[in-house]
């Protein structure tokens, strides 16, 4: 015979994990800082792009365009993370959910690295 | 986590027709078409539909309701009180939204066909009977009491006018579960996030002034599951019968858990 925990067992659970809250912060930091960046970023490609792959590619050989681009990028994933993260914490339960945002923490990170390597070659003379 | 398809013995099914009474005007007639399940007898939910003559009850939805099992099918299982929007029980999902039947006007509805269903994404015990036993044991979770470590002083706990203010609007929750069973993150997760009925409740005793349990009460919420499941959809806010805002509790919560942090 199973006897299920009672109602207050059951919804309290292993207590709170005093968590959270450091990701809603980030989350509106980054959403404000992508805010500026963003902007500022598509203003400066789409007037590189008017001359074409070596307009971009001389823009982003500038400090100030390298910059850019890699702030905006981290800024961007970083908020990504925490959403798909929030994505996959509503729609995703048991074991699979876990499994889940280890993928998906792997997987921006692995994106940040791989957008980093790509300024840094285009920098240095890609 | 999400469940968008109902399991195979839970599928609504088509269920019985009681016509309107002979003789009625079909000027007043009315169609409602209502949720009946009994667990025990082992078949699939089903809507049964009738057929009233308006002018035999009342205005309000739980006239309705108390009409059909006083004069048509006895066998319709609800819950209620007060007739007067303080006890909560009659809460129930009315054309598509939660509301507590005694205070919803059916001249309200403009609906051909009046549904009524339980509150949503609840176990059933039946018919418009939902089992609201966890919703219960997050409310006793957020220690809905004046917690103090000063002696009580000889008299009373002071507090001012101003301070007493802040109260309006997170007192006056009666406990119906409009809000918490509106809320899809509550669907998807309500055994973990405590739903706006209780983070309004929290919230109620965070901002009392006379309260110094801030810090532990702010640790018993702070928790990506059990607060920030809140989004901010406001379903909440747009269905309290009582019209309280649980989404302005939850964020002022939130405000708190950051200036405590930054």
């Amino acid at each position: 015979m199973t006897i299920k925990p009672t109602p207050y067992k059951r919804i309290t659970g292993l207590g709170a994990s005093g968590g959270g809250t450091g990701h809603f912060i980030k989350q509106r930091v980054t959403a404000l800082v992508l805010l500026v960046l963003v902007p500022l970023f598509l203003l400066q490609f789409l007037s590189s792009f008017t001359s074409g792959y070596d307009g971009v590619m001389a823009w982003l050989t500038t400090p100030f365009g390298a910059l850019l681009t890699l702030f905006m990028l981290s800024a961007m994933i970083a908020h990504m993370r925490i959403g798909l993260g929030v994505v996959i914490e509503d729609y995703i339960g048991g074991a699979a959910r876990a499994l889940a945002l280890m993928l998906n923490t792997f997987l921006c990170a692995a994106l940040w690295v791989i957008a980093l390597a790509a300024l840094i070659k285009i920098y240095f003379g890609g | 986590m999400a469940q968008l398809t109902l399991p195979k013995n839970s599928t609504v099914q088509k269920g019985k027709h009681w016509p309107a009474p002979a003789g009625a005007d079909p000027k007043n007639v009315r169609t409602f078409r209502i949720y009946r399940y009994d667990p025990d007898s082992g078949q699939n939910p089903r809507w049964d539909t009738y057929d009233l003559d308006t002018t035999q009850f009342g205005p309000m939805m739980l006239h309705v309701v108390i009409y059909i099992k006083d004069n048509v099918d006895s066998t319709l299982t609800f819950r209620r009180s007060c007739r007067e929007g303080v006890c909560g029980s009659c809460a129930m999902n009315i054309d598509g939204r939660n509301t507590v039947a005694c205070t919803k006007p059916l001249e309200d509805i403009k609906s051909k066909v009046v549904t009524i269903a339980p509150l949503p994404h609840q176990p059933v015990v039946k018919d418009l009977v939902p089992d609201l036993n966890e919703f219960y044991a997050q409310h006793a979770a957020m220690q809905p009491y004046l917690k103090t470590t000063t002696p009580a002083p000889d008299k009373e706990w002071k507090q001012s006018i101003a301070d007493r203010e802040k109260l309006d609007g997170l007192y006056e929750c009666i406990l119906c579960a409009s809000c918490s069973t509106a809320c899809p993150s509550y669907w998807w997760n309500g055994d973990k996030y405590l739903g706006p009925a209780a983070l309004l409740q929290a919230y109620r005793w965070l901002i009392d002034s006379r309260d110094e349990d801030t810090g532990a009460r702010l640790d018993a919420v702070e928790d990506s599951f059990r607060l920030y499941r809140c989004h901010t959809i406001m379903n909440c806010t747009q269905v309290c019968p009582k019209g309280l805002n649980p989404a302005k509790a939850i964020g002022e919560i939130k405000k708190m858990l950051v200036e405590r942090k930054v």
